[in-house]
């Protein structure tokens, strides 16, 4: 256990602080009336976020073993280190750039609902295309955890992953956890208190090797966006999609709701209900 | 809370946008996504080391080329079905019959004498324990022995990486028929609770495959079916052979309705898709997940925690009020016979007609809240048919084993038509009031909601006329 607590440059000191203790760990089931930290549970399907979700609540979600199991979101709450904390498990997605309506629930909560920390789960064993969905959301927030979930069944399989290097490389705290086992959650926990409370500052890595046009075309469309939207926090992510032509996000900037993400409300994204249209 | 930004500079914003979109051309995304992939692979590869050699033998590829195979694929599918149920059928016979013996044989009397003791008035007594206690205790004996080893084993193969081989073996299948290939996991979260079911397609990305996937939602069998199922077949199916053979032989039938209900899934999506819901169909990635082996305590606390005691619950919710309208029209006279006498008799020739009676359709007009009802509701009102006045009036027969439940049918002209009829119709007829509240919910329209409850009843009532003329013709 103790190789796993270097999570990060900054909390390898904290393994012998008194925060570093489960003991510190209180559920709270869906017992969360007011709270001081959001936290979003996003990742690819089938790589245990509603595991995690359960070992941090204490709830009994359902979890199964199949890709697609959770198609709303599901909401608890736990305590750490004198704060509460509400959590939000969202549907699994491969990308943030479609627009299935389960991919949809996940983004407009990453994006409209501001969460203070949103934690990537990832499957260990097929970490290469989980850091598609990784790159993306740092894309939006550098307010982020990387779980490496399933790190029993990489051991499985005789892979090593080297979660310093990783860590470096994202430019967020990485932490290995098999949540099955409940091997990694106080380290995760620790890691999400001090990326919440601003302890830790993530750099996050920004999608490089874009041709050089594009380049500039996203430079030029995001010094615009932050001049009428001051303070907003993902203008470039913003600017990606504009160029993508993403009519949510046109629609977004319309009706100046980009306006509110830079105030961080977390209300809204309550409202945003998507009924099935059908011509 | 909207802050007021110059729209003037909101309409910049999106007119440089435009002017950039045609200036980087057309295949930025393609740019975008391989910007992305190349990061990720340089980032993957930097931080993971793999094995030097890969191990000779892989045990999750030899279980995939097993189960997925174009031959084997099926087959082992029904295999798997079917030792689940044989398990269910065979192992849930003797706690029910502890359960009729607990609350039916000593509970009721232990009640009634309680009641007269305190000197309780004869309609409350009757309203009370004739009818609200009996139907919940019928309800908890019948159904909670075969959910408690039902759905464990279920969530056991869910647990295993199962369902989305199922998914994989039927994709092609779907795809011919026009609709989208996760139909599969919907169909699969249907025969858990076809709400789930209904709430699962948003997997689904076109709104025609989604609308597809949920009006065929209703043939998988639900929860709420299966006891009904597995009572029948075990009464009528079982009781057709010698005793050795009775449990595979239910097994084999109630199989063979979950299968015809994947069938009618399948034929409703090709009608819809070249009728009122054509086009193309869209192709999807499925990604088969690792095999983990199951975690077996856990799952079984989870499943009886999530599903057994809330479906049982929810049975017992709908069966108390249920219970205490049984027990009214049953007592309250007008002229010279009670209410339900004039439901029945008003119902029999349809239901007649349809190889059915008069008292299965009126227990599925009671059960329209809760299809767990079904099978309770007609034993009530069968009792009620025959008992002649007094005592026996609205209350159920002391029926401890299943041999006195097929008396007590066979006494009420049952056949082993009106058997297999009725689990033709427990699979092919309207969803429960709360699928249909949820396919409003989830569609937002009227006109689909109504197609989703009114197509499988309509369907229903032909499947059986049909099997009874047949039936007539042959018998």
């Amino acid at each position: 256990m103790s190789k796993n607590g270097s999570t990060t440059k900054t909390s390898a000191p904290c393994e012998t602080c008194p925060a570093h203790n489960v003991g510190n760990l209180k559920k709270l089931g869906i017992n969360m009336d007011d709270w001081d930290y959001v936290v979003a549970l996003a990742g690819n399907p089938n790589t245990g976020k509603s595991t995690i979700f359960n070992a941090l609540t204490g709830l009994h979600q359902h979890t199964g073993n199949w890709p697609g199991k959770t198609v709303t979101r599901a909401e608890g709450g736990f305590e750490y280190g004198g704060s509460r904390y509400k959590i939000v498990d969202l549907p699994g997605t491969y990308s943030l750039l479609s627009t299935s309506l389960d991919e949809e629930v996940a983004r407009d909560f990453i994006l409209f609902g501001q969460p203070d920390v949103t934690v990537i789960v990832t499957d260990a064993t097929r970490l290469e295309r989980n850091l598609n969905l990784v790159l993306q959301v740092l894309e939006i927030t550098n307010r982020a955890v990387v779980a490496l979930n399933l790190i029993d069944e990489a051991r499985r399989h005789n892979l090593t992953v080297d979660e310093r290097r990783l860590a470096r490389d994202l430019g967020v705290p990485v932490v290995p956890t098999a949540a099955r086992s409940h091997e990694g959650i106080p380290e995760l926990l620790q890691a999400i208190h001090e990326v919440a409370t601003g302890k830790v500052v993530g750099k996050p890595h920004r999608i490089q090797n874009e041709p050089p046009a594009l380049k500039k075309a996203i430079q030029q469309l995001v010094a615009e966006i932050e001049q009428a939207f001051p303070g907003l926090p993902n203008a470039r992510w913003v600017a990606l999609r504009l160029l993508d032509g993403d009519r949510r996000i046109i629609e977004a900037v319309k009706r100046g709701e980009l306006g509110d993400l830079s105030i961080g409300s977390t209300e809204r994204v309550n409202s945003i209900d998507m009924p099935l249209e059908v011509a | 809370m909207t802050t007021p930004t110059d729209p003037e500079k909101i309409e910049s914003i999106l007119s440089t946008a435009e002017k950039l979109r045609w200036d980087i051309g057309s295949n930025f995304h393609d740019h975008l996504m391989e910007a992305i992939y190349t990061d990720a692979a340089r980032i993957a590869d930097r931080a993971v080391s793999y094995p030097e050699k890969p191990p000779r033998f892989d045990l999750d590829r030899t279980i995939d080329r097993l189960v997925t195979s174009r031959v084997w694929g099926f087959p082992l599918m029904l295999l798997l079905l079917m030792i689940v149920f044989w398990l269910t059928i065979s192992g849930a016979n003797y706690p029910s019959q502890f359960l009729a013996w607990l609350l039916l044989d000593n509970g009721h009397p232990l009640l009634k004498t309680l009641a007269a003791d305190i000197n309780l008035p004869w309609w409350l007594s009757g309203l009370l324990i004739d009818g609200i206690y009996l139907a919940t205790a019928w309800v908890i004996s019948v159904m909670l022995p075969p959910m408690a080893i039902f759905f464990p084993l279920f969530t056991l193969l869910e647990d295993f990486g199962y369902l989305p081989r199922v998914a994989f073996n039927l994709d092609n299948v779907f795809k011919k028929v026009g609709a989208h290939g996760k139909q599969a996991l919907s169909m699969s979260m249907g025969f858990g609770c076809n709400a789930a079911g209904v709430v699962a397609t948003r997997i689904i990305d076109s709104p025609r495959e989604r609308l597809i996937a949920i009006i065929t939602n209703n043939f998988s069998l639900c929860n709420g079916r299966w006891p009904t199922q597995i009572l029948i077949a075990t009464i009528f199916i079982g009781g057709l052979v010698s005793a050795q053979w009775a449990g595979l032989i239910s097994a084999m039938a109630v199989v063979g309705i979950a299968v015809l209900g994947v069938f009618f899934s399948f034929a409703v999506s090709w009608g819809l898709s070249r009728t009122i819901l054509k086009g193309e169909v869209s192709t999807f990635s499925l990604e088969l997940p690792p095999y983990r082996p199951p975690r077996i305590w856990q799952t079984i606390y989870t499943s009886v925690i999530d599903r057994t005691l809330i479906v049982l619950w929810r049975a017992v919710v709908f069966a108390a009020p249920a219970g205490a309208v049984i027990w009214l029209i049953s007592n309250i006279t007008i002229g010279d016979a009670v209410l339900a006498q004039y439901f029945i008799d008003w119902l029999n020739p349809l239901g007649l007609l349809v190889g059915l009676n008069g008292i299965i359709l009126l227990a599925y007009v009671v059960a329209i809240p809760a299809n767990e009802i079904v099978i309770p509701t007609i034993l009530m009102l069968t009792t009620l048919v025959l008992g002649s006045g007094g005592a026996g009036r609205g209350v159920l027969f002391e029926t401890q084993s299943l041999g006195d439940t097929a008396a007590l049918l066979q006494a009420g002209n049952w056949t082993l038509l009106t058997a297999v009829n009725l689990m033709l119709f427990s699979l092919v007829h309207n969803p429960c009031s709360t699928t249909i509240y949820t396919i409003y919910k989830e569609t937002g329209s009227l006109k689909w909601t109504t197609i989703s409850a009114l197509l499988p009843v309509v369907m229903g009532f032909v499947l059986t006329f049909f099997v009874a003329q047949v039936w007539h013709l042959l018998v």
